[in-house]
């Protein structure tokens, strides 16, 4: 209910906005929502979300994978931590934007160099976030396999990643919205399609109408990934949990 | 010392084992400790808390590797081992924390255990949900079900009450009645030892080493308060002796 109210207080404070900007700076709910119905209609609008979205999913994947394998190697090997740390400071230090363009002028304006792009960006949030995870695995369950003697792959989806699922949610949590602000300015740099490319678009038109309307329907998407996808998940990973009195 | 000319299933010669103190130098926690145990025999450690009985086992257990001596287990040297803490997975039933440590046991082999150890109603709560008294029955039920060569029990009994610590050490009898295995138990409380045990062994205080090998030869079921009382006197002969 309350974020109802919320939401309702933003569109009025939106629409008293636009009287006061004119439509060519801000236009009002309406016009945004129109526009909205007239690229759906014309089939672009879901064209690019999906164009984008794909993008989303292999970089998130990629990243996600990459990084919980580099971060519980780091979090469980000193060896590793002191090999890896260089290499994620670097690349945690690197801007966005050097990347993505280091990126297509070395793989050019392709597919893969955009996703390898969004992904490196990623990359090293999940490695540090999963890493101070494998840090504090529980020693008790380790002595506990090691004692009954269970296999690697026991170890590995029994006892380590129930330990690392919250870390690996947090991740996954900051990691989507991030991956996909990263995606749009991949989109507009190099890409031929996708809402960062229809924005790009837009931006050279200063059709405001169009960037806020492409803007509003993937936040839309990711509000729907978000409660259908991210948090039942999340109530599955801890199911086990007493829920609190 | 090999009880009835049996080859020893579990040989422990330790030389020393020591522990680097926080500021500097070392602490020595056992010396000169050995001990043997034959096929099938329940042995239980006795001795002072602190006195390195858990250190013990952890070597046994293959957990601590830094010590000098030798530790024979017995042949294939499957462990089972209820750690002081019961040490279940949180995030998986009762049943799963079983079927994970004991992957080969049979459906029916489980059904029984948990019968057995009386967790049939329990099987798909998860350890949370579980009483303290409970989650030592799992631990128990667990370190049985992989069928052991030997199995190892760090104080299976402490911080429960005397009708649990009784159900438990009920459940552990029957077990054992059932599938005969070499067991070595850790306790500071010598009348659930005496109660137990088909040999006792008393440790001294740390650095710990043993300073009696008591076998117990009146059968389990036979031993009356009485025979419990002259053991038990027996033990405090030797402690006196041992200084």
């Amino acid at each position: 209910m309350l974020r109802l109210i919320s939401l309702g207080l933003f569109i009025v404070v939106w629409t008293v906005a636009a009287q006061f900007a004119g439509p060519r700076l801000l236009p009002a709910p309406q016009a945004v929502a129109l526009a909205l119905f007239a690229e759906a209609s014309s089939g672009a609008l879901f064209t690019n979300l999906a164009a984008t979205l794909a993008r989303v999913a292999a970089a998130f994947a990629i990243a996600m994978t990459l990084g919980t394998v580099a971060g519980l190697a780091m979090g469980r090997s000193r060896a590793a931590d002191r090999f890896g740390d260089p290499w994620l400071v670097v690349l945690l230090n690197l801007p966005a934007l050097v990347i993505i363009v280091l990126a297509y002028i070395w793989a050019g304006l392709t597919e893969t160099a955009a996703i390898a792009a969004v992904a490196l960006n990623k990359l090293p949030l999940v490695t540090v976030t999963v890493r101070e995870g494998a840090r504090s695995l529980d020693r008790q369950f380790d002595e506990m396999a090691q004692v009954f003697r269970m296999g690697a792959w026991t170890r590995l989806r029994h006892v380590i990643m129930p330990q690392l699922a919250p870390y690996i949610a947090a991740a996954a949590r900051s990691g989507l919205s991030l991956v996909w602000k990263i995606v749009l300015i991949v989109e507009l740099l190099g890409r031929s399609n996708g809402v960062g490319f229809e924005i790009g678009v837009a931006f050279q038109l200063f059709d405001v109408t169009l960037i806020l309307a492409y803007a509003l329907a993937f936040v839309a998407v990711m509000l729907v990934i978000e409660t259908f996808l991210v948090q039942p998940l999340e109530r599955h990973v801890s199911r086990w949990r007493p829920s609190p009195a | 010392m090999s009880p009835g000319g049996a080859p020893a299933q579990l040989d422990v010669r330790i030389v020393q084992k020591t522990f680097s103190a926080t500021l500097g130098g070392t602490r020595c926690v056992i010396a000169d400790l050995a001990f043997r145990l034959g096929y099938g025999e329940l042995g239980a450690l006795i001795g002072p808390s602190g006195c390195g009985k858990t250190t013990l086992l952890r070597i046994i257990a293959g957990l601590d590797r830094d010590y000098a001596g030798t530790v024979q287990l017995p042949r294939h040297g499957k462990l089972g081992m209820m750690f002081q803490e019961p040490r279940l997975l949180p995030w998986r039933t009762v049943e799963e924390n079983v079927q994970l440590a004991a992957p080969d046991a049979t459906p029916d082999a489980l059904a029984a255990l948990f019968d057995i150890a009386g967790l049939t109603t329990h099987r798909r709560h998860y350890p949370g949900e579980l009483s303290f008294g409970l989650a030592r029955r799992v631990a128990l039920a667990r370190a049985f079900a992989v069928e052991p060569d030997l199995l190892l029990l760090d104080e299976p009994f402490g911080s429960l009450d005397s009708t649990l610590a009784a159900q438990l050490g009920q459940a552990l009898v029957e077990l054992v009645v059932r599938n005969p295995v070499t067991t070595l138990l850790v306790t500071h409380d010598i009348d659930e030892a005496i109660g137990l045990a088909d040999r006792l062994f008393l440790l001294s205080a740390s650095p710990c080493r043993v300073i009696g090998d008591m076998p117990i030869e009146i059968p389990r079921s036979a031993r009356t308060p009485l025979n419990v009382a002259a053991v038990r006197a027996e033990i405090v002969r030797i402690r006196d002796q041992a200084g």
